[in-house]
């Protein structure tokens, strides 16, 4: 017997979504971008309206980073670089995982993670030898508010390389949308650093 | 294009038989779209009471500029209150937990896109509203005596913004990434557009207020010299509370202004495209927020300095209004119909759309340097008028979509009487303020304000206004949650079914 239930249409299939993971991750990029650039944007103004004084080539130049500290410039340059290893990185695991070498995804990621420690590792060391007190001064207060944020930043960047790596390690070697959002979100942080090193640590 | 009505297959749903706490639990621990729309929206309506409860002090204490009825300490807070719950306590999270609520359904997804995402942004919010309210109570918030209290303040808005840019991805990434198969995004409904734009507003416009706070945060705690204490708050981040970046809040509900006149009309809206396109330029907004200055009009000097001063207050201020106005004219054309049947929700949505669109207007005339509005009460009525006007849209999208959030509808009657009250209320409490601006009545102040003409009429008018619209406030929340709660039960949506009008 024909049950009215019968003869219902069956439902349709459920609709898989399109790339929501590389498309939330473009968002949080997106709003880091705009965190990291407002901030640039404070320093500048900050900047521009600090004192002229003469130079040591003798041109005028804003009386901003205080005399006595020094910026670590080869910290600072190694830092950057590290950064473009990261997301170079971050690729190699898309490139593995779109030929679903398992070995070289897993390897890739926790590089990228491990870079990412070390990255920390030299924000680190740039405190502590330019050795700067946040309570001194405007400088100081804002040089640690946007390079702590920076570093926060990086922090969830690794904890995404772990999460990414753990993944795959799992098995999950089809699963090159995660692979994919984590380099997107690399390439993120290598360019919000990047225009923070030229800013605050060679513009100065 | 209809709204679908699929059952979430996240939601850790209370059953029957689980009880008060098991009830409690599902609530707090759901992953359903359509309960974190309506937790954001509950939450909101406790806030906006708190707002309209500040704003009806504030216009009591103003009517006598003589003497103080309450501490004059107080003052400071209960200003910095009205500002921080306007924006981040009634529009952002009303309109967050519409789209979170709806455009899921409109696009045809089973639910919102990494809802446990949305849920922690609903958490956070929750958290960081409670503790700024906390703060301001503690002698906290701009220019709050207490240091520990103005950092509580600090935290408490960072989580706020945190939480709120959390829920926009979600609402993003659902639209863009979750739409049913073959649907193109000229082809989602007008509300979901709008959350899309609106939500994207967020994402590109609250990190830069994450930004300049953490900056503030960092040297209120520690030096004070850089972001003048206390006092600075608001100079930094009282862009966030104000015109333009409001619009950007309020961009859903333009949406539903648009999705509703098709409703009225019963027609397919003419010219769908120039909605859409009406709509972004709201969003252009958001390029003159992020600059964190005011964009204003002074028509003195060269051509060229009139050049240069006229393109970004043009840019930022009026094209906003605009978008507002195409979605305005397109409704109105949509609504020259033969086939017109006129459905409750629509009397708030177009009152509340015209409210807007006043306090658009008001801004771009308060910015024009030789009207000297800037500083004055003016500002304040603008806000007013964008935020009670964005609740009488939020109140219509409530009424609307009621059938599809809750499985019950509210009283026709209720719907369209409490619309039209808070409209009368809305009048009320912010036009007199534009006339008090004009007569020079500084903003932020309760006292010494001495000027020609009425000052405490128009003072106790707009106190009037603000307790008939919190009258309003109270009477929607007594029926939504009666009705809602005990209402009768609809099948689908009568409103767009034609079962009701």
């Amino acid at each position: 017997m024909t049950t009215a239930v019968d003869r219902v249409l069956p439902a349709g299939p459920t609709t898989a979504a399109r790339h929501p993971l590389f498309i939330a991750t473009g968002s949080v990029a997106a709003a880091g971008t705009m965190l990291m650039f407002g901030m640039l944007a404070v320093w500048f103004k900050f900047r521009d309206a600090s004192p002229l004084r003469v130079g040591k080539n003798g041109k005028m130049i804003h009386d901003w980073l205080p005399a006595d500290l020094k910026i670590p410039e080869v910290a600072t340059n190694t830092l950057a670089i590290t950064m473009v290893i990261a997301a170079i990185m971050g690729q190699w695991a898309v490139y593995s995982a779109t030929r679903k070498d398992a070995q070289h995804t897993t390897l890739a990621l926790f590089i990228t993670g491990l870079i990412g420690v070390a990255a920390i590792n030299a924000q680190v060391a740039i405190y502590k030898q330019m050795g700067a007190v946040l309570a001194d001064g405007a400088y100081q207060t804002m040089f640690y508010a946007i390079t702590g944020t920076m570093l926060v930043l990086i922090c969830t960047g690794v904890a995404f390389s772990l999460v990414a790596a753990f993944r795959v390690l799992a098995g999950r070697v089809s699963d090159r949308a995660v692979v994919t959002a984590h380099a997107l979100y690399w390439y993120f942080l290598t360019t919000a650093f990047t225009a923070l090193w030229f800013v605050v640590y060679v513009q100065k | 294009m209809t709204t679908v009505n699929l059952p979430s297959t996240l939601g850790a749903e209370a059953t029957a038989d689980s009880g008060f706490l098991g009830s409690v639990g599902a609530w707090l621990t759901t992953t359903d779209h359509k309960r974190i729309g309506r937790l954001f929206i509950g939450t909101a309506a406790l806030w906006l009471l708190a707002f309209v409860g500040v704003a009806s002090l504030l216009g009591f204490e103003r009517i006598d500029s003589k003497t103080l009825t309450f501490n004059e300490g107080m003052m400071t807070q209960l200003f910095a209150a009205s500002k921080t719950l306007a924006s981040f306590g009634v529009m952002v999270p009303l309109m967050l937990g519409l789209s979170l609520a709806i455009a899921p359904t409109q696009v045809g997804s089973r639910s919102v896109m990494f809802a446990r995402n949305a849920m922690l942004g609903f958490y956070l919010w929750a958290i960081g509203s409670a503790l700024v309210v906390v703060s301001l109570i503690g002698n906290g918030g701009p220019g709050g005596g207490s240091a520990q209290m103005v950092d509580l303040y600090l935290m408490g808005l960072a989580l706020v913004v945190l939480g709120l840019l959390a829920s926009a991805v979600s609402v993003v990434a659902t639209v863009l990434s979750a739409r049913t198969a073959g649907t193109d995004l000229a082809d989602v409904p007008s509300f979901s557009w709008a959350a899309l734009i609106g939500s994207s507003s967020l994402v590109l416009t609250l990190p830069v207020t994450l930004g300049t706070l953490i900056y503030v945060a960092v040297d209120h705690h520690y030096t004070r010299v850089a972001f003048d204490g206390n006092m600075g708050v608001i100079k930094w981040l009282g862009w966030s509370m104000s015109q333009p970046q409001t619009f950007l809040y309020v961009i859903p509900a333009v949406g539903i202004l648009a999705e509703l006149a098709p409703v009225v009309a019963r027609r397919k809206q003419p010219l769908r495209g120039g909605v859409f396109v009406g709509v972004g330029l709201i969003s252009v907004a958001l390029l003159g927020s992020v600059t964190q200055n005011v964009h204003g009009l002074a028509w003195s000097g060269s051509l060229i300095d009139k050049a240069k001063s006229f393109v970004p207050y043009a840019l930022f201020n009026l094209l906003p209004i605009l978008g507002v106005v195409v979605v305005l004219a397109l409704a109105l054309l949509a609504l020259k119909s033969d086939s017109i049947k006129m459905i409750a929700p629509f009397v708030p949505a177009f009152l509340g759309g015209g409210m807007i669109l006043t306090a658009m207007l008001g801004n771009a005339l308060q910015l024009i340097s030789s009207t000297n509005l800037s500083g004055t009460v003016f500002e304040e009525g603008v806000l007013v008028y964008i935020s009670y006007g964005t609740v009488l849209v939020a109140w219509s999208a409530i009424a609307f979509w009621g059938p599809t959030l809750w499985g019950r509808m509210l009283p026709t009657k209720a719907v369209a009487g409490i619309g039209a009250l808070g409209f009368v209320g809305t009048v009320l409490a912010a036009l007199p303020m534009y006339i008090a601006g004009f007569a020079d009545q500084q903003a932020d102040s309760i006292q010494d304000f001495d000027y020609s003409g009425p000052a405490s009429l128009w003072n106790a008018v707009s106190t009037a206004g603000h307790a008939l619209f919190a009258v309003c406030v109270v009477a929607a929340t007594v029926v939504a949650v009666k009705s809602f709660a005990r209402g009768e039960r609809v099948a689908g949506n009568p409103w767009i079914d034609g079962g009701a009008q």
